[in-house]
């Protein structure tokens, strides 16, 4: 078993409450951060833990948060991004659904350190009875003394708000997130500012993660250093890894980021293997914007290198032939899924996320999916493949917000690496109305753990 | 059907103004847009919106814009139960194909659109973070999960009774 920080509690009867979470040692990071520590302290601490932000972009978090500017009289703000949106990511909803006050906790320090008085969680509107959940528990901690004026007596008050989306992936963007918690469309803003200047309400404003704010807790708990001995390199920590597809056992799991992509998926620990006792295809390894890996990439680099769950070693070998840690959503595609049929779905996918602000990735993200559209139907022609590579390389980098390169790069992995897969769709019209690709594309023969 | 809040629902609407500083109760406009749909039959007709804009002293233009923009407001009335299936790529691979079809068969319609008696409507949706659990779909506030025609078949009957049971 791994090192667990975050669900080390998860399955204790009743943890969902304050009594219990209490009683098994909650709040006492946020007593330890209140009464003996100093604001300074606790950013350093969290500094020195080489947190990375979990949302997607890797960040480190301390470094975040020095930025934030203190104006004399302005109020500042904590934003807790609760948007999960990002196709293959349920993470954070595990965390807040079975340990609400863990993520209170970690909101009630980080706000101490930011000075920020009214927080909110920017929770996605589908998750409803999560929002309820949440809602119940900071009812708890208010009575409780954790939540309100003048905490444990210091002076700091705090008071957390549960906002709800209402079915926008775009509010996942820290600064749509904010336009949408003003009452806006998720339109996101040109940077600089940034919300660390000017966020909310034109105010300094943090956004960070679920996972990123309740791995505070353990942090304040065993200090900076202890944290940062977990993992590998610029990977402190662990992880939280929600695996889904063809897999025997989807679900998330909280990982210490040496473990190998390959025990990962076959361990029973964890995924459990492939489901229906077939063949492992390709995997996308941290939400659907990063790059798919076709199978013999994903459990060894180009190098011939093992391959870890962990940012270096996910990104080892750029965009050529590696991929990304992103948000942990983690899915697998067994030998009978099609590619194209796949990369239709996210095309589409982005296309119906689109704030529509920037040309590119407006008409872009339509013109892909009509593309793909046409080549999973039997019409497709030999130059669609050129144009949809073209179509990707004009988007990306050249929009306001980073959908655009997020509705990019799954296209462009899918054909870097399965070209011939699109080739046989557009060659074998009718045959590839009924039949499947498979494993034909291999170069190397495909490492499949006896 | 009036398009007013009653005094329950205006009790919630000052809470969720409340959570916001002086002066910035636009931000309140997604959460007073959900109470206004669950309040009035599941839909926001224009009335509605306006009603909102009034409430929150913004113009009716800025409450039509975020409705417009927002997945989760319904600018058509709807059936009593919304079946919300999700189609994105990790529950595509999962079998939410196969589901689809089912439901279109079961109830006879096509996605977006009521059955006769007014007590479903079919939608595909993107992703709504449950793919560890797929196939699956959301039906008002909450999610059914690992989708099977067997399972689908006692949702229907489940709703189809309770409606009986009202009437
Ligand atoms: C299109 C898009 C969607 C995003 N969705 C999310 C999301 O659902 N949750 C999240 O935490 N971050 C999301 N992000 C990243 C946020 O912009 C931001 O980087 C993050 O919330 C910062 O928190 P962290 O540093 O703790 O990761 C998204 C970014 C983009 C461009
Ligand atoms: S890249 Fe796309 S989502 Fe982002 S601002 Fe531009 S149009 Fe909107
Ligand atoms: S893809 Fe269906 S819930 Fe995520």
């Amino acid at each position: 078993m791994g090192v667990k920080l975050l669900l080390e509690k998860a399955n204790v009867p009743g943890i969902r409450t304050y009594d219990v979470y209490r009683r098994e040692g909650g709040y006492s990071a946020a007593e330890k951060a209140l009464k003996e520590m100093t604001i300074e302290s606790i950013v350093e601490e969290v500094k020195k833990s080489g947190l990375r932000g979990r949302g997607g972009a890797g960040f480190p978090a301390g470094m975040k948060w020095s930025f934030i500017a203190k104006p004399e009289g302005v109020p500042r703000h904590l934003v807790c991004n609760a948007d999960e949106s990002e196709p293959g990511t349920f993470k954070d909803r595990y965390l807040m659904e079975f340990l609400p006050h863990l993520l209170i906790e970690g909101l009630l320090i980080s706000s101490f350190a930011l000075g920020s008085n009214d927080t909110y969680i920017y929770i996605r509107g589908e998750y409803a009875w999560v929002a309820t959940i949440l809602e119940e528990a900071i009812e708890e901690a208010t009575k409780n003394g954790w939540l309100g004026k003048n905490i444990l007596g210091t002076g700091f008050d705090c008071m957390i708000h549960v906002h709800r989306g209402a079915g926008a992936y775009i509010c996942g963007e820290e600064t749509a997130l904010i336009e949408s918690l003003e009452g806006k469309r998720g339109n996101p803003r040109i940077k600089p500012p940034f919300p660390a200047i000017q966020g909310l309400w034109m105010r300094p404003t943090v956004v960070n993660n679920v996972e990123t704010l309740a791995a505070v807790v353990p942090i304040i708990k065993m200090g900076g250093d202890e944290y940062a001995k977990i993992g590998v390199g610029r990977s402190t920590g662990t992880k939280l890894i929600s695996a889904c597809g063809n897999i025997n056992k989807p679900g998330v799991y909280e990982i210490d980021m040496t473990i190998s992509v390959e025990d990962f998926i076959y361990s029973d620990e964890y995924c459990g293997g492939i489901a229906n006792g077939k063949k492992l295809k390709a995997c996308i390894p941290g939400g659907s914007s990063v790059p798919i890996l076709p199978a013999n990439l994903l459990l060894k680099t180009a190098k011939g290198e093992t391959r870890y769950m962990n940012y270096e070693s996910l990104s080892d070998g750029g965009f050529a032939t590696g991929s990304m840690m992103g948000s942990g959503g983690f899915i697998i595609l067994d030998e009978d899924q099609c590619i194209v049929k796949n990369t239709l779905t996210l095309a589409r996918f982005y296309r119906h996320e689109s704030c529509g602000q920037c040309s590119p990735c407006r008409e872009g993200t339509g013109w892909m999916e009509k593309i793909l559209q046409k080549i999973e139907a039997g019409k497709g022609e030999i130059s669609d493949i050129d144009l949809l590579w073209d179509i990707q390389r004009k988007i990306e980098g050249n929009t306001i917000c980073p959908l655009g390169d997020a509705a990019a790069w799954p296209v462009a992995a899918a054909i870097r690496h399965f070209r011939d897969e699109f080739e046989w769709h557009i060659n074998n019209r009718e045959l590839s109305q009924t039949s499947n690709f498979g494993l034909q594309h291999y170069a190397d023969p495909i490492h499949v753990p006896a | 059907m009036s398009l007013q809040f009653n005094n329950e629902q205006l009790t919630e609407f000052k809470r969720l103004v409340a959570r916001y500083p002086e002066g910035k109760q636009k931000s309140a406009l997604l959460p007073v847009l959900h109470l206004a749909q669950d309040s009035f039959g599941g839909w926001l007709p224009t009335a509605a919106m306006d009603y909102v804009a009034v409430l929150l002293n913004i113009e009716p233009i800025e409450v039509y814009e975020v409705a417009t923009f927002y997945s989760m407001y319904n600018l058509k009335p709807v059936g009593k139960f919304v079946f919300e299936v999700c189609q994105t790529g990790p529950c595509m691979i999962s079998g939410s194909e196969n589901i689809i079809a089912y439901i279109q068969q079961q109830l006879g319609i096509k996605p977006g659109e009521t059955t006769k008696d007014g007590i479903f409507t079919l939608k595909l949706v993107e992703c709504l973070g449950a793919c560890g659990y797929a196939p699956m779909m959301q039906v008002g506030k909450i999610y059914r999960e690992h989708l099977t025609k067997e399972k689908v078949d006692a949702i229907i009957a489940e709703y189809r009774m309770q409606v009986a049971a009202q009437n």
